[in-house]
Formats: C-alpha cells, sequence, structure tokens
C-alpha cells in the first residue's frame, strides 16, 4: 500500500510543480494525436460523407471494410508502418522511422477508419427526407453536402473524440515507430510502460493520470452530445 | 396546346423504382394559382408525383414542363427548384435558431442580409410565430415546429409550393388553427399550390381541384364536388364515400342559419358564415328523404327540391338513388321503399333533407 500511496503523492508532486519532463511528454502526445486526428478527420469525414451519400455497386463491402478498420490492431498497424518506413522499405528513403513524424502516420491511420465509420453511420443516421428537403430548398448539391455535414455536426463531433481517445491512449504502434527516444518521441504511453518496467511509479502514475483525465474530458464531451435533444 | 395560365406540366411521366413503375401519368396541368389535392390512400404515389413534379425524382420517362419550358436533367436543376418551395410531413428543421431555419432558403440563394431579416420577419409573422426568432428549432412544440417549416418555404417567395402531408403528424387543435391560417395565406398570395394529404376534409377545404390517385396513377382530377358526387370508378367511389358535395355562395345569413345558393337553388343549412362566403356542403344520402311528387304536408325539412332521378344502384341492402334537382344529390333508400314507391330511372320525386343534415366545410372569402 505504500507503494501506491507514496507514488500517488510524488504524481501530484510532479503535476502540481509542472515538472518539464512530464509537461514535455503531455505536450509532445497532445502535438502528436492532435495532428494525427487532424489529419484523419480530413480524410475520414470526407469519404465517410461520400461513401454515405452514394450508391455503388459493392458499397455494402465497402462500408464493412470501414466497419472492419474501425477496430485495427495498433500494433499490426505499427507493424506495417515499420516495414514501410524501413530502411530498405518502400518509403525508406523518407528517412522518418523513429520520428514523431512516423507515429503521426501510424495514429492518422489507427483513428482515420474510426472517423470514416462514425462519420458514415452519422450521416445516414439524418433523417431520409433531410436530403430531399435541403435540395427543395434550392441548394447546390455541395451546398447540400455542407449543409448535411452541419446536421451531423455533433456525432462528427464525437467521431473525433472517439479517434482522438484511440490514438492518445495507444501504445503498440507509438513504441514500434517511435522508438520511445527521450524529448522527441516520448509521449504519455510509452513512457508509462518504460517507467513502470524500471519501477518509477511515482511517474508513471502522474502519467497515467494525466490519460485518465484526457479519456474523462473526452467522455465527458462525448456525453454531453449524447444526451442532446434532436431537433424536430 | 396548354391554355395561358397553366404553370407546370407533366407529360408521359413514368418513374420506375427497382424495376417496377411506380408512377406513370400521361399528362397533368397545373395552373397558374389553383390548389390541387392529391389524394389516394398511401402508397398511391401522392409524394412521388409530388418531388418528381419539383425535380426530386429522376425521371424514367416524359417531361416536366416549367411556363412552357422543359426542365433538363442535368446540373442546374437547382435553378429550376429555386422557383419552388416544399414541406414535408416532418417539419425536418435544422439543428440552428428559428431564425436561421427561416432565413436557409434565402441564404442558399445568396440574399443580402437585409433582405434576409425582412423576410423573416414577414413570414414569423405570417404564421403568428414572431416569438419564437431566436429561439432554438429543438426547443419547440410540433406545431410550431411545422409552422416554421411553412415560414421557411414561404420565405423564398416560390411561384409553385408542393404540401407533402404537412397536417399529418399534427394533434388536433394544432392541426386546425395551422389549416386556418395556410388556408388564409394560400388565398391572400394566390399561390399556385399542390397539397398532398389522405384527409378528404382537408383537400375539400383547401382545393379547387382534387386529383384521386390509386397505384401511382391519377384516378380521376376534377373539382371537389364533380370529384365527389360522380366517382369515376369503384376506387374512387370507395374512397371519397358516398356524400354529396355542393359548393356555393352564402347569400343570407341570420338566426343560426344561412343560405347557400347552389346551383341557382338555395339550401339553409345550420352553422355561421359570412355573406359571400364560399362554402362547401355535404348531404349524406341516409339524411334525404324522398316523397312522390307533389309533396304537400308540412314537415320541419327546410329544404326540399323536386328532381328526376338519374341513376339506381345496388348497394346490398340499400339502393343508392342518384337525382338531378338542378343540383346532384344522392339519397338512400331499402329495397322495401324502392319497391313501394315504384323508383325508376327517370322518375320525378321530391327530395328532403333538414338544415341540421349538412355538414359545412367553410373555405372563406374569395
Amino acid at each position: 500500500m505504500d507503494l501506491i500511496l507514496e507514488g500517488i503523492l510524488k504524481a501530484f508532486h510532479l503535476l502540481f510543480t509542472l515538472d518539464p519532463e512530464v509537461l514535455g511528454i503531455t505536450l509532445l502526445s497532445l502535438q502528436i494525436s492532435g495532428t494525427a486526428t487532424f489529419i484523419s478527420l480530413l480524410i475520414g469525414i470526407s469519404i465517410g460523407t461520400t461513401v454515405a451519400l452514394t450508391e455503388f455497386p459493392g458499397r455494402k463491402f465497402v462500408v464493412s471494410l470501414i466497419n472492419t478498420g474501425m477496430g485495427l490492431p495498433p500494433v499490426v498497424v505499427g507493424l506495417f508502418v515499420t516495414i514501410f518506413l524501413w530502411r530498405n522499405g518502400p518509403f525508406g528513403f523518407l528517412e522518418i522511422l523513429y520520428t514523431p513524424t512516423a507515429m503521426i502516420v501510424a495514429q492518422a491511420i489507427i483513428a482515420t477508419p474510426i472517423v470514416m465509420g462514425i462519420s458514415l453511420a452519422a450521416i445516414q443516421a439524418l433523417p431520409k427526407n433531410l436530403r430531399l428537403q435541403i435540395l427543395a430548398l434550392g441548394a447546390t448539391r455541395l451546398q447540400m453536402v455542407w449543409i448535411l455535414v452541419k446536421e451531423a455536426r455533433l456525432p462528427l463531433l464525437a467521431g473525433v473524440m472517439a479517434g482522438f481517445g484511440g490514438v492518445i491512449s495507444e501504445v503498440g504502434a507509438s513504441i514500434m515507430v517511435g522508438g520511445n527516444i527521450k524529448g522527441y518521441s516520448r509521449v504519455l504511453t510509452t513512457a508509462t510502460v518504460m517507467e513502470t518496467s524500471r519501477g518509477n511509479f511515482d511517474i508513471a502514475i502522474a502519467l497515467g493520470i494525466i490519460l485518465l483525465l484526457l479519456a474523462y474530458f473526452i467522455n465527458l464531451i462525448l456525453t454531453h452530445i449524447q444526451q442532446r435533444e434532436r431537433p424536430r | 396546346m396548354n391554355g395561358p395560365r397553366s404553370i407546370l406540366v407533366a407529360k408521359d411521366v413514368q418513374v420506375r423504382k427497382g424495376g417496377t413503375l411506380v408512377l406513370d401519368v400521361p399528362s397533368l396541368v397545373i395552373e397558374e394559382g389553383e390548389i390541387l389535392s392529391l389524394i389516394g390512400p398511401n402508397g398511391a404515389g401522392k409524394s412521388t408525383l409530388l418531388q418528381t413534379l419539383a425535380s426530386l425524382n429522376r425521371l424514367s420517362a416524359g417531361g416536366i414542363f416549367f411556363r412552357g419550358e422543359k426542365i433538363s436533367s442535368d446540373h442546374r436543376l437547382f435553378q429550376y427548384r429555386r422557383k419552388l418551395a416544399m414541406v414535408f410531413q416532418e417539419p425536418l428543421l435544422f439543428d440552428t435558431t428559428v431564425f436561421e431555419n427561416v432565413a436557409s432558403g434565402l441564404k442558399i440563394r445568396g440574399r443580402e442580409k437585409p433582405e434576409v431579416a425582412k423576410r423573416v420577419q414577414e413570414n414569423l409573422e405570417r404564421f403568428g410565430i414572431p416569438h419564437l426568432l431566436n429561439r432554438s428549432a429543438r426547443k419547440i412544440s410540433g406545431g410550431e415546429a411545422q409552422r416554421v417549416a411553412l415560414a421557411r418555404a414561404l420565405a423564398t417567395q416560390p411561384e409553385v409550393l408542393f404540401l407533402d402531408e404537412p397536417f399529418a403528424a399534427l394533434d388536433h387543435p394544432s392541426r386546425e388553427s395551422l389549416i386556418d391560417d395556410l388556408e388564409q395565406i394560400l388565398h391572400q398570395t394566390k399561390m399556385t399550390t399542390i397539397f398532398a394529404t389522405h384527409d378528404l376534409l382537408e383537400a375539400l377545404r383547401l382545393s379547387d381541384r382534387i386529383a384521386v390517385m390509386n397505384r401511382g396513377r391519377i384516378v380521376q382530377i376534377g373539382p371537389p364536388e364533380e370529384v365527389m358526387n360522380h366517382p369515376a370508378d369503384e376506387f374512387v367511389a370507395s374512397f371519397v364515400g358516398v356524400e354529396t358535395i355542393l359548393r356555393g355562395k352564402v347569400i343570407r345569413q341570420g338566426g343560426g342559419t344561412f343560405v347557400a345558393s347552389i346551383s341557382g337553388r338555395e339550401i339553409e343549412a345550420l352553422g355561421g358564415a359570412q355573406l359571400s362566403e364560399e362554402v362547401v356542403l355535404g348531404i349524406r344520402p341516409e339524411n334525404v328523404i324522398l316523397s312522390p311528387s307533389p309533396a304537400k304536408e308540412i314537415s320541419s325539412a327546410r329544404n326540399v327540391f323536386p328532381g328526376r332521378i338519374v341513376k339506381i344502384t345496388s348497394l346490398g341492402p340499400l339502393q343508392k338513388i342518384q337525382l338531378d334537382c338542378g343540383f346532384p344529390l344522392a339519397a338512400f333508400v331499402t329495397h322495401h321503399s324502392l319497391e313501394n314507391l315504384s323508383l325508376t330511372e327517370g322518375k320525378e320525386m321530391v327530395a328532403s333533407f333538414k338544415a341540421t343534415a349538412i355538414h359545412v366545410v367553410r373555405r372563406g372569402e374569395k
């Protein structure tokens, strides 16, 4: 018990004194996962919306593929990104393996299907006649898509949150393609793994608390979105 | 070939969905300023016809003509749709304020802010909801939401208004008051309106013409009294019921009754009405009494008309007698009475019915 109590006390000390190492790791985490989520948002929302609004042969297969992608195991992503970025790999010339850029790539690959799947569901969940109503108001096709995306903005935001939540707490891919290099590619999850294995529970607990707080805020926003009333 | 006033014409229109023909309209001409009701059971093709006329559906054959010009199915369709407006059964409001909702059609058209603000205000006042201006569309009642949807449609000053069962989801009081307001607005603006409903009373009240639809086809189209009194086939007859429907103008009123002139005959009915107001009178055949002419005895029936029997139809235990009294009138008699009075087609009879037996639909001043 002492171990835990002591660890928690030290953790709060580190948090309240804004320990530079903890702060640095946190900011880098937010930066990498934030960028990865932003990329996944651009790709995920545009493709998700397109699939939701178009009829084409094999559409069901594409939808099932996207839904499968939502559960992509991060270690598998890490494995393939590593292979592709390896010195002799197809993208080895980029020389970005073991850099934050590689982590952004891996995390964007993990988050994109999540954002895409939720966007697809969000647009499809809008009332069937809403598209017709928007067109009947004189909208061009582009105006219609924009209005639909605005209408689905809350579930879309939920998608963004879910994507961000997925990558900020992900450890497998980040450690494989980032290498957990101190002050360079060390993020909350990879640092927690390392400090725990070294027995530095105080730092590990402090990092864990930050992760928990992030998870809490994400879920707070999600719950708020889910509990809203629907328009008539 | 079309009158100078026709605004929208459908020619040889066919719509197929998954191989099946869901709409088949060889010809439909909509006159400028008229209110046309599409009635029929669910699945009759009313919504499909509305959506097709508004070019929200792909045609499998035929064409739609707006003011004589064919609507081509290219990417500039939105320019045609900007002359129209449509209100559905669900209000389909956007998740924003009432102001933004009513403004949306105008903003889509890129109108200037002062104009948008002015039109939004006008239309909210028109529908009696200016106090909702800054409210969230999520936090208003169903009746209010449908008023916002109508205000949004009218804010763009459409040349044709399409209404797809806009009252069907409302409770009785909100429905009645909304129909009252809409009726007044449509008569004031003289806006061409095509109105789909499965409620015959709504259709009778609002429309200049009624089109009865069944299985994707228009089976009969004409003025309400014609469709009601001379159903084209059994389907129309069963859908519109057996009431005699007469349309006329109030020429006298007072003492809780009024007298309406119908094809030169005067019919007295119970109820309040304004002078020169247009009314629709419904008379159920079981309330019409036939007696051999001439009837001298005094009765409490205020309406007594001599007429000639034009048709006798057997409806199971009852016989439906159609008379020509200067206006059409239907009566039910039993088989027994038919024999006792020796009723035959061409025979002169006297028909009478009480002022209280008339079902009155007021249509307001025209």
